[in-house]
């Protein structure tokens, strides 16, 4: 016989290699999948936390409730109950008069001075507005919170540096030794060098160490010189060094002072919502930048919605389809790709400079915003206006509707949640844009909170932008608590596009 | 009308054609989407109070030219059409034709069942609505509930006629579309394809009522099922490669075809 080799045909489960490899290469793209996935999320996370422990501390501010007596011939000499009258009142002296007050042992003058550079210079402010809610409240004793200084404030939230204490053992003796101060003590836990002993209401640093003994110069000095017996002195120790804060050791010690005492709290900061930007950390807030935002949106929506699912109405449903309309799609596609700042420079040549629009005013920055977004929801609206089925309008011609009743009867009402989305996408865009507002002049240190349209105002992600800028440590965390409030706010309306896509979400 | 009755038609006409009114009349009908020639040529007489199917292997025109009946094909921008369509007598092609109130005398069911997203009650009243068809609400239930009632629908759906409606099985959607169709008193329904998405028991249901609603309107539909044609049409029409290759009495066609494609389609050698 001839040996013919006729190849057996193979047959598929013969070659397992090729399913092994096969499983393997499915296995490694799952994989590739899960890592995207994996370190986008760890990304997320890191951006999302760091954001968070640096802005948080912008929703809290430390207060002092003092008690004061709310003087008659201060604020209000002629009973007048006069609301004019008692803004002019003096509100500033009996804070400070009682702030002194809890120090008695500060004399000096430039120990007072610096007491008072706890204050916020704004602490007047709630006084004031206490007073002007309720002038019942003249002649009478009352709390008043009074805000401490933005550096003081952060020095309590431990942003300064770390406090560590040790209560004292043994019995602590002083002996002046010239200039300095030797302190002694029988017990056994020793300070070392840069540590505070408070003792009898004053204070040393410690300087050295020399045998049992303890050179140490006054930070503040005691009542007595008397020994303080073990429990009535303790050791301060703060870990960052005087020279890198901004609170030196005895403005510290007050520090540390009210709050033993209870009469520095934490609370709440509503000024943050309810007050407009300022040169003090302690008193700036987002109201205005917030406002100025709502004026800019508010602009750009009704502008933008109205014109654009016009547009997309009439591109996608009854524009004939020649070079020219091809020609206006082509370039509202490439419209939604120019970069922001350019709308900013055609606004500034246009609105500004053309038509004399006041400059930093919501009315231009919505203009322009609306030029940018305009695009956006014109897209998207085509989009949601396509995914209607055609036969939808059929049906709707079929019964002897017209072409724009089966369109204004049927289709835009089923496409009306995508374009509702897409406009809601449009505005968070617009709620997050910076650059074509920095071209209008909207980028300025603005205190009033602007009422009307064309009040000059910032937005809030240029108010972020302007306070990223400042140097104080306080406006740090208001810059990550203003966007903590941007990121909410763009949450909030990504969220209602979510649930308006899923709520609507095919109903034929 | 009684001009249309007395036209001499020509004995070896359909039977059906003799019996009843002509309603529909095509002469020399081309139907070009873009270059593509859809329909070539077609004329024909359909008669009303009857149904008249069109049946052919898919792609043969009869969609085409059922959508050329009430122009239905003007939505598309490349359909471009020739000849002469008439109705009652009437060019449907006359520029001075309103084509909304043409769509209107003409009612039309699709292949897929397609309400509105709306109720019931608004899918069915749509249409009377738009076209002012009732003074009041009262007239306009009425007619709800009548079109609801020749659609074989309204028992089914009376107790919940603010449901959607397109939470109705598929053969009750049909059939509220029907309901639609002929809520607004159309003197044609074309449909296209009716049972093509349906079961065999909600086919049944529509067949029914085809045979019903025979009486009272001019019925053409285009179907892929012979035994469906032959079931509930009067006249049959046979559609190939854009040609109309035969027309006849249905039980003509089914029995002695003339043409051998014709026959061939009947007998399932192709299609």
């Amino acid at each position: 016989m001839t040996d013919t080799a006729i190849a057996t045909p193979r047959r598929i489960g013969d070659n397992d290699a090729l399913v092994a490899r096969r499983y393997r290469a499915e296995r490694r793209f799952k994989f590739y999948g899960i890592a995207a996935i994996a370190v986008t999320a760890v990304f997320l996370m890191l951006l999302f936390a760091d954001v968070l422990v640096k802005g948080l501390p912008a929703f809290t501010e430390h207060r002092l409730t003092l008690p004061i007596k709310v003087d008659q011939a201060a604020i209000d000499p002629q009973n007048s109950k006069d609301p004019k009258i008692i803004r002019t009142g003096d509100f500033d002296s009996p804070i400070r008069r009682a702030f002194r007050d809890l120090f008695p042992e500060v004399t000096t003058r430039g120990d007072r001075k610096k007491l008072m550079g706890l204050l916020s210079s704004g602490a007047a402010d709630d006084f004031r507005a206490m007073v002007m809610r309720d002038p019942a409240l003249i002649g009478q004793d009352a709390k008043v919170p009074v805000l401490l200084s933005d550096d003081a404030d952060q020095y309590l939230k431990g942003r300064q540096t770390g406090v560590e204490k040790f209560p004292g053992q043994g019995t602590m003796t002083v002996t002046p030794e010239g200039e300095q101060f030797k302190l002694t003590s029988d017990g056994v836990a020793l300070p070392s060098p840069g540590d505070i002993i408070r003792m009898n209401g004053g204070a040393f640093r410690v300087l050295s160490l020399s045998n049992a003994a303890l050179l140490a110069e006054q930070v503040m000095a005691p009542k007595t010189p008397a020994p303080a017996a073990s429990g009535a002195w303790d050791i301060v120790r703060f870990t960052v060094p005087e020279n890198n804060r901004r609170i030196d050791d005895q403005e510290a010690l007050w520090l540390e002072h009210l709050k033993e005492q209870g009469i520095a709290e934490s609370n709440i900061a509503w000024r943050f919502f309810t007050s407009g930007d300022s040169r003090e950390p302690e008193l700036a807030g987002i109201r205005g930048a917030l406002m100025g935002s709502i004026l800019t949106l508010l602009v750009t929506l009704f502008l933008c919605l109205p014109i654009g699912v016009a547009a997309a109405i009439y591109l996608e449903e009854f524009a004939p389809k020649n070079r020219f309309t091809q020609i206006i799609e082509l370039n509202i596609n490439n419209l939604a790709a120019v970069p922001s700042i350019v709308f900013g420079l055609l606004g500034l040549a246009m609105f500004l400079n053309f038509f004399g629009l006041p400059r930093s005013a919501p009315l231009v920055g919505g203009l322009v915003l609306a030029l940018l977004v305009l695009p956006t929801i014109i897209i998207a609206s085509r989009a949601a206006l396509r995914a209607v089925p055609p036969s939808i309008k059929e049906a709707a011609l079929g019964v002897g509707a017209s072409h724009q009743q089966a369109v204004f009867h049927h289709v835009l009402p089923l496409a009306m949640p995508g374009i509702m989305t897409g406009t809601i996408i449009g505005m968070a865009h617009a709620l997050g844009e910076t650059a074509p507002l920095l071209m209008i002049g909207m980028v300025a240190f603005i205190v009033d909170i602007p009422t009307g349209f064309t009040d000059a105002a910032t937005a809030l992600p240029i108010q972020i932008y302007l306070w990223s800028d400042l140097p104080e440590i306080a406006f740090q965390s208001k810059t990550a608590g203003a966007i903590i409030v941007l990121l909410a706010f763009l949450f909030v309306m990504n969220a209602a596009a979510i649930m308006l896509r899923k709520r609507f979400e095919r109903r034929w | 009308m009684d001009a249309m009755i007395k036209t001499p038609v020509a004995p070896s006409a359909p039977r059906i054609a003799r019996e009843k009114p002509l309603k529909i009349k095509a002469r020399n009908v081309d139907v070009y989407y873009g270059d593509k020639h859809a329909i070539n040529d077609l004329s024909i007489d359909i008669p009303d109070s009857a149904v008249s199917a069109f049946i052919g292997p898919s792609g043969c025109g009869k969609s085409t030219f059922l959508r050329s009946i009430n122009r239905m094909n003007d939505t598309i921008p490349s359909c471009r059409i020739t000849g002469n369509v008439e109705i009652d007598g009437r060019d449907i092609y006359d520029k001075t034709l309103d084509v909304v109130q043409l769509r209107a005398r003409i009612g039309m069911v699709f292949q897929k069942p397609n309400p509105f997203p709306k109720s019931i009650y608004e899918n069915v009243a749509y249409g009377p609505k738009i076209h002012g068809l009732a003074k009041n609400k009262a007239e306009l239930e009425e007619i709800v509930v009548t079109s609801l009632k020749k659609a074989g629908l309204f028992e089914e759906v009376k107790d919940r006629l603010d449901h959607s409606g397109t939470s109705l099985s598929g053969g009750q959607q049909q059939r509220l579309c029907i309901a639609r169709a002929i809520a607004v008193n159309p003197e044609v329904i074309l449909m296209d394809e009716p049972c093509s998405a349906l079961d065999p028991i909600a086919t049944a249901r529509i067949e029914e009522l085809i045979d019903e609603l025979r009486q009272n309107f001019c019925i053409v539909i285009v179907t892929h099922s012979m035994q469906q044609a032959a079931r509930v049409s009067q006249l049959t029409a046979f559609f190939h490669l854009g040609n109309l290759v035969e027309v006849g009495d249905t039980d003509d066609i089914f029995t002695s075809p003339r043409d051998k494609r014709t026959q061939d389609y009947i007998t399932g050698r192709f299609g």
